[in-house]
């Protein structure tokens, strides 16, 4: 698995980065080729945490494989079960009932405040700024104790069923939300002053690791990563699912393309949610949480796929059925990986201080992209 | 495009081509050998304009293999699928890395889990599987690994 | 009164009076060794927790609060962690410089306390060329570092040792540059003479704007030649996991870690020495009931003090700054603080001349 020791033939020095590195936030194990300080290219090795998911889903019925999806991109594992219940409705053609429509999303949209939260925090940290990592975590602590209260878990939260959501809201919940977005509104602006207004920080992620808009659609970038270079690709906008098609909400797009843009799409996008928070949390409509569903799931035969916008970008899920409680074929489209296949193009050329940098602004979550 | 211009438009670049009724989103079975020819036409055709290749994908049904690829237009917000049978025992597709260029890593990934073969591909060495990985391709569905695989 | 020159001059008259001159002078050398060793540990640990306290602060946590009263002694239970720790070497290592290179840094430390002045009159070697030979022996310490480096047989390390050689050798210029400024003022290059120049006044007050730019230009090339973020380049977590020290464990670890500490320590001392007066007690003008006051306070207060001052302020970046990177570093040094510190000192060599000083 490891490459030769030594030097290419041109005189360039190899270096492995990880699959143990405190830039890789997991296993990740690139392969650098190095010229001085200078990358000349990077080769990912992947596979360390591969759990193969896709083949454990197809021994579960469609009501148990959801909670495995929740393993795969651990930081917006809400709405990577949110994809399968989508997808699995989609096949049982089961009207979901408003109440958990909008619980469904506000859940969403709070787990992708947090995944951004501790985004900002590991990548500060990966640009040698220890400070705003616990400042990130202070607010997304508070996030998941929500979660704690409503789904009983802090990360993996497995809250989402097929029909619905597995339980009613927790009373408290409301009353949380709302503290939040306080404390939210009251800290937002030391995220600039700490970090995005420092003349350093600036310095780092202007001009680095330039992503055009052609080469994000053609590496199949998606998310904020593709959204710096100003391609619109929020699923949320362009195929909406649940209820985003009556929400009110800005898909942010930064035209720049560097780090910096990848950046500021992210900040950005955290206000979004902030936005469809508050018009969602004092409109949670009555009635049931969840439909009336058999208790033994069977899916007709056919395909069915649902895109969905994770905190990292586009996630997809590919259920092939032949009819049976469990599906024949599954696949889910991860976000990270396409994201990550983009880090050589990228990174050619520019400084090895900078790969940190690139690699903390494509959002790479190692789990997500081994699946 | 709606489905039915988007099925007039691609009978007449591949009249071979057979439609699959039933799906959300048009579906198409193609021959492999017919597949880098459409795919450049897909890709390059203004009408058609598919620039954006988010899912590729196969599926082992025992007889055969079917590789899936899902396509859409960031220009004009149309899906298409591309489905195109493979022998089980010889599979062999032409790349598409060079027109979609993230299909490097997915045919990577199709190549180790399905053992596809896709000619003239830049790179096709195991992505995520060990090196030196020797037997059969983990998702295809007669494998068996008794040590680390759970059956349920 | 109790003081520290007090003490010194004391144990000196009992130990003439009771031994031979050669042998007084012995046991005074042997009493200044364990002396440094002594402040040194101490300055280790006591640094050590201060950091962590200040980090925490920084980042609302605690910080360390398990062992002893507040966590205080927490740095001395790692140390001892440290100490029944195994020292490994790698396979393919250079041995002997592997081995060497923490001893070289310390070694390196311990040298730099000799003319440093602790408090009025207590000083091991008042030399007459104090501010030349801090310069010298400081530019030594980026041997220790390639000698890691290159020892280790490994990539990281290497790659640490050289961001780290490319780094020190620069910022010396602007370091050396923004001392000459003190020297050309005070026109000795004796540390004690530079105390004494500034019993009216600090440099920084005394010697207007040049001044100002001088003691900033010098705080940011100490931070940079003490290999601290936001310039840790050498050993930047998360590039180089941990630059030149990568390999090393145990005491030969610590050896690294405790002279990075007292880098910082003798660094913030010398700045503290050269800009805020040293030893020499804050006095404004003509109100002498406020001066009198300041006078009460020891003067080994004042120098401790102002260096623990200037070493917050140092951790201070620490914990705020991201790193930057290796060509941004440089430019950093060559482009602005070279001929920013050069231009200045040519302002203070004029105002030398001319007397525009207070």
């Amino acid at each position: 698995m490891f490459e030769e020791v030594g030097t290419t033939t041109e005189g360039d020095i190899i270096v492995n980065v990880g699959p143990q590195h405190p830039a890789t936030h997991g296993v990740l194990h690139l392969v650098i080729t190095l010229n001085g300080e200078t990358i000349k290219k990077v080769e990912p090795h992947l596979g360390y945490i591969h759990r193969s998911i896709e083949k454990m889903c197809e021994s579960l019925s469609y009501r148990q494989f959801i909670y495995v999806t929740s393993r795969m991109d651990y930081l917006s594992s809400h709405i990577n079960n949110h994809a399968c219940a989508l997808c699995v409705e989609k096949g049982l053609q089961v009207e979901v009932p408003p109440r958990a429509q909008v619980i469904r999303v506000l859940m969403d949209e709070l787990t992708r405040i947090a995944s951004h939260e501790l985004w900002w925090g590991a990548m500060a940290m990966d640009l040698g700024a220890f400070t705003p990592f616990f400042h990130a975590f202070r607010e997304r602590e508070s996030i998941n104790d929500i979660m704690e209260e409503t789904c009983g878990a802090r990360l993996t939260m497995n809250y989402m069923v097929p029909g619905g959501v597995m339980q009613d809201l927790h009373p408290n919940f409301q009353k949380k939300v709302k503290e939040f977005m306080q404390l939210y509104k009251r800290k937002i602006h030391e995220y600039d002053e700490l970090v995005t207004g420092n003349v350093i920080f600036q310095n780092r992620m202007k001009n680095v690791g330039y992503l055009s808009a052609e080469d994000a659609v053609s590496y199949g970038c998606s998310g904020p990563t593709a959204r710096g270079s100003g391609v619109n690709c929020d699923i949320r906008k362009i195929y909406p699912y649940e209820i985003y098609d009556k929400l009110e909400f800005d898909e942010v797009l930064e035209t720049g393309g560097d780090s910096f843009a990848r950046y500021m799409v992210r900040i950005r996008e955290m206000q979004q949610s902030i936005r469809i928070i508050e018009q969602l949390i004092d409109n949670i409509p009555e009635g049931d949480f969840q439909a009336k569903t058999k208790a033994v799931l069977k899916l007709p035969k056919g395909e069915f796929y649902t895109r969905v916008e994770t905190a990292r970008g586009e996630l997809g899920v590919y259920i092939v059925s032949e009819g049976g409680t469990t599906p024949y074929r599954i696949k889910f489209r991860s976000p990270g990986f396409s994201n990550l296949s983009v880090l050589d193009h990228i990174a050619r050329g520019s400084k090895l201080g900078d790969l940190v940098a690139m690699m903390g602004t494509l959002d790479l979550v190692i789990p997500d992209i081994d699946r | 495009m709606s489905n039915e211009e988007l099925k007039t438009k691609i009978t007449e670049l591949l009249p071979a081509a057979a439609f699959e009724e039933g799906g959300e989103w048009l579906t198409i079975n193609i021959e492999p050998r017919d597949w880098l020819p459409l795919a450049q036409q897909l890709r390059n055709n203004d009408s058609l304009y598919f620039d954006y290749l988010y899912c590729l994908t196969c599926i082992d049904w025992k007889t055969h293999l079917t590789m899936v690829y899902h396509l859409s237009s960031t220009k004009h917000r149309h899906n298409i699928v591309i489905k195109s049978k493979l022998d089980r025992s010889n599979p062999e597709i032409e790349t598409v890395s060079h027109i979609w260029r993230t299909a490097e890593f997915h045919e990577r990934e199709v190549y180790e889990m399905f053992g596809v073969n896709f000619l003239n591909h830049p790179d096709l060495r195991l992505l995520i599987l060990p090196d030196g990985w020797e037997g059969k391709n983990p998702l295809r569905k007669d494998f068996e690994d008794p040590i680390n695989m759970i059956k349920l | 009164m109790w003081s520290f020159s007090h003490i010194a001059n004391n144990l000196h008259e009992w130990l003439s009076k009771t031994f031979n001159p050669t042998m007084t002078l012995i046991i005074e050398m042997v009493l200044a060794g364990v002396a440094v060793i002594g402040l040194f540990a101490a300055l280790g640990l006591v640094l050590v927790i201060m950091e962590r306290k200040v980090s925490a602060w920084i980042q609302i946590r605690l910080g360390p609060n398990r062992v002893g009263p507040k966590g205080m002694l927490q740095s001395l239970a790692d140390t001892l962690k440290l100490l029944v720790k195994e020292g490994l070497t790698p396979n393919g290592a250079d041995k002997l410089l592997f081995n060497l290179a923490p001893f070289v840094a310390m070694i390196v430390a311990m040298l730099l306390m000799a003319p440093i002045a602790f408090a009025k009159d207590f000083q091991l070697w008042d030399l007459n060329i104090g501010v030349l030979y801090v310069s010298a022996v400081s530019s030594i310490m980026v041997i220790s570092i390639l000698m890691a480096g290159w020892a280790s047989n490994n990539k990281y390390s290497l790659m640490g040792a050289m961001r780290s050689g490319a780094q020190i050798v620069s910022y010396e210029l602007s370091a050396g540059l923004s001392i000459l400024a003190v020297v050309v003022m005070t026109g000795s290059l004796q540390v004690s003479d530079i105390i004494h120049s500034q019993a009216n006044g600090w440099w920084i007050f005394k010697g207007h704007i040049p001044m100002v730019i001088a003691f900033v230009t010098f705080i940011i090339a100490i931070t940079a030649e003490t290999n601290r973020a936001p310039f840790d380049l050498a050993e930047a977590e998360s590039e180089l996991t941990a630059g030149f020290h990568t390999e090393y464990s145990g005491m030969k670890f610590a050896l690294f870690f405790l002279a990075e500490y007292v880098n910082v320590f003798i660094v913030c001392a010398i700045g503290a020495t050269l800009f805020l007066g040293g030893w020499m007690p804050f006095h404004i003008g003509n109100w002498t009931g406020f001066n009198h006051v300041m006078d009460y306070i020891p003067s080994s207060v004042w120098f401790f003090g102002k260096t623990f001052f200037l070493i917050f302020v140092i951790m201070w970046f620490r914990w705020t700054f991201p790193r930057l990177r290796i060509d941004q570093l440089l430019n950093l040094e060559w482009k602005y603080l070279l001929p920013i510190s050069m231009i200045n000192l040519l302002i203070v060599t004029a105002m030398a001349i001319l007397g525009w000083h207070f």
